[in-house]
């Protein structure tokens, strides 16, 4: 309806993200068209960077820039308590409480056979490399509390049995709630109050 | 005192527009075969949590051949209160519900509103296959605790988890006992509260002036016994590994469980009884639950009694009808012709239904037309 083809695909790319439709693609676009010079470039100029070096964290599975993150290489993280999270999401969420001062596992899902991810689809053997590699003396599971969030869970937690503390965000993370929906003050909350598994 | 003092039915099923005015009292409903006097109950069964009682898509409620959708409008009264409610299905979409014109969950229904039923495909509950009295047993649960419903669906996904493992011949000790540790959890929720319910039926069928016969009930498990605990039964299921491998499924479990019932005053099966006693059994457990529920909560379900008739003879219908009457339930019982409820008189409202060209058209009377 914008009678340009290329101003068209524009909009049905962008309509194709999460919080945007199509009303609010088109006014989106409209937008950057009219600030081109202060945000159309610079957006795309900068979507081209990041589509080149964007990659996942080959030690936890965050997006970063690099083959090892920041949270992976800073001085300043305690190294021996990993908090474990099935996405990146989850990860964000809780850096944006910024409670945790230990590093992170990002699985990248949860186990469900019913949708054919296993343990091996899952950065579930990193993890295992990483408790002796990294000498870890906790890990701090906050996977969300569905079943197959919570199956997860029980699974690494009987993998790791006698050879690390296993901790659980407290109650709090509500039955289908995902970490990322919830606010910093619950999070903190929940850390606070973990429990052994 | 809970009722539907106002009932309108849009483009639901056979309705397009139907509109009822209603006090606290039984709702006698009748007209001819497929007038739409189910479609009515029906309707009703939807303020309660669930996919009502002919267990049907909010798709296949929507009025064909339109088919935009269809919303009932309730005002609910309990005890002093009254309460708006929405329940509507836009384009075929997954049904919604507003409570005083805010979205709430289905399932926050059961705090407002209880609704059981007795339908005549019920009748033959007694000689079928397990799983619908399985059904019927945990609706019954679920009318007294709203979280058999979480507990329910909670081993029903870790089952189908765990079948799929066992199907693919996994064989990966921790992904089971990931599983199976939650089974356990729900299974044994589920388990107690089933036994709980059936101890809560019993007591109100013994301590109530009923003319109808009590059931003797009990919880079978076929081969073998439910665990009692968690942890028996975390350690029965990774027993069952090796078995449930080569069946392809899990064997063990609330899933497999039975509800039995005995004529307890002849001492016989349910399922050898007469068809007319089988159904005597069945509204003394549906009485029975209402109750207990209202002993429960001070206040009485609506009880939806479809066709409940048919199998009753003149005097177990009047039973049935002081029954209620006692009770303070709105009932709502259809039926083919007034005469059917006869008994009633002025203790109840009438509503009759007839199909005018494919749409239902309702008409309400102070008393059933003779
Ligand atoms: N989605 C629908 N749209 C229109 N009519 C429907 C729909 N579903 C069922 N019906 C019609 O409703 C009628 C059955 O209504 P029902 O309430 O079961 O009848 P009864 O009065 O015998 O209880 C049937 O004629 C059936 O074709
Ligand atoms: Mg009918
Ligand atoms: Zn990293």
């Amino acid at each position: 309806m914008a009678q340009n083809r290329d101003i068209e695909d524009l909009i049905d790319l962008m309509a194709k993200l999460p919080g945007l439709g199509p009303r609010s693609a088109r006014r989106a676009v409209l937008h950057l068209i009219r600030k081109r010079g202060q945000l159309l470039a610079p957006l795309a100029t900068q979507m081209q960077r990041l589509s080149d070096t964007a990659r996942e964290c080959l030690n936890c599975g965050n997006i970063g820039t690099d083959d090892v993150c920041d949270l992976c290489t800073k001085p300043d993280r305690e190294n021996g308590t990993l908090c474990v999270v099935e996405d990146v999401a989850d990860l964000w969420a809780m850096e944006r409480a910024s409670v945790f001062k230990g590093r992170y596992h990002v699985l990248g899902g949860t186990l469900s056979a019913l949708d054919g991810v296993g343990p091996d689809d899952l950065r579930i053997p990193k993890l295992l490399d990483r408790i002796i590699t990294e000498n870890v003396s906790e890990v701090i599971l906050a996977l969300n509390a569905t079943i197959d969030g919570q199956t997860t869970a029980h699974y690494i937690a009987d993998q790791l049995e006698h050879r690390v503390t296993v901790t659980s965000l407290a109650q709090g993370v509500p039955i289908g709630g995902e970490l990322d929906y919830l606010d910093d003050g619950t999070i903190t909350a929940a850390l606070n109050a973990r429990r052994k598994l | 005192m809970l009722y539907l003092n106002e009932l309108t039915l849009s483009h639901f099923r056979s309705h397009k527009f139907s509109r009822l005015h209603l006090d606290g009292r039984p709702v006698a409903i009748y007209g001819a075969n497929g007038s739409g006097k189910t479609n009515i109950l029906e309707a009703v069964s939807l303020f309660s949590p669930g996919r009502g009682m002919r267990r049907a898509s909010a798709s296949d409620m929507t009025r064909r051949p339109e088919a935009l959708g269809w919303k009932i409008t309730g005002t609910l009264t309990r005890g002093h209160r009254s309460y708006a409610i929405d329940i509507k299905s836009e384009n075929g979409a997954a049904r919604r519900v507003d409570l005083d014109e805010k979205p709430i969950a289905q399932t926050a229904l059961a705090a407002l509103s209880q609704v059981i039923w007795l339908v005549p495909n019920m009748d033959r509950l007694w000689t079928e296959g397990a799983e619908n009295r399985r059904r019927f047993l945990d609706r019954m649960a679920l009318s007294f605790d709203a979280s058999h419903a979480e507990a329910s669906l909670a081993y029903e996904k870790a089952m189908r988890e765990r079948n799929r493992l066992l199907k693919d011949q996994v064989r990966d000790p921790h992904w089971y006992r990931a599983l199976e540790r939650q089974m356990a959890q729900s299974g044994c929720q589920i388990h107690a509260a089933r036994l709980h319910t059936l101890a809560q039926i019993t007591a109100a069928q013994n301590n109530a002036d009923t003319a109808f016969p009590a059931a003797d009930l009990a919880l079978d498990q076929g081969q073998g016994d439910m665990p009692d605990t968690i942890d028996d039964f975390i350690t029965a299921l990774a027993d069952s590994r090796g078995q449930d491998l080569a069946a392809g499924r899990t064997l063990i479990g609330p899933h497999r469980s039975d509800m039995l019932g005995r004529y307890a005053a002849k001492d016989i099966d349910a399922k050898d009884c007469s068809t007319g006693e089988q159904k005597a059994l069945l509204v003394s457990m549906i009485l029975a639950n209402a109750r207990a529920l209202a002993h429960q909560t001070q206040t009485p379900p609506m009880i939806l009694l479809d066709e409940v008739s048919a199998h009753l003879d003149a005097g177990r219908r009047a039973d049935l009808y002081d029954e209620i009457c006692a009770l303070g339930a709105q009932a709502w019982l259809t039926g083919t012709g007034p005469e059917l409820f006869h008994e009633l008189g002025s203790r109840a409202q009438y509503i009759s239904v007839s199909d005018q060209g494919g749409i239902s058209e309702i008409t309400q009377h102070e008393a059933a037309a003779q």
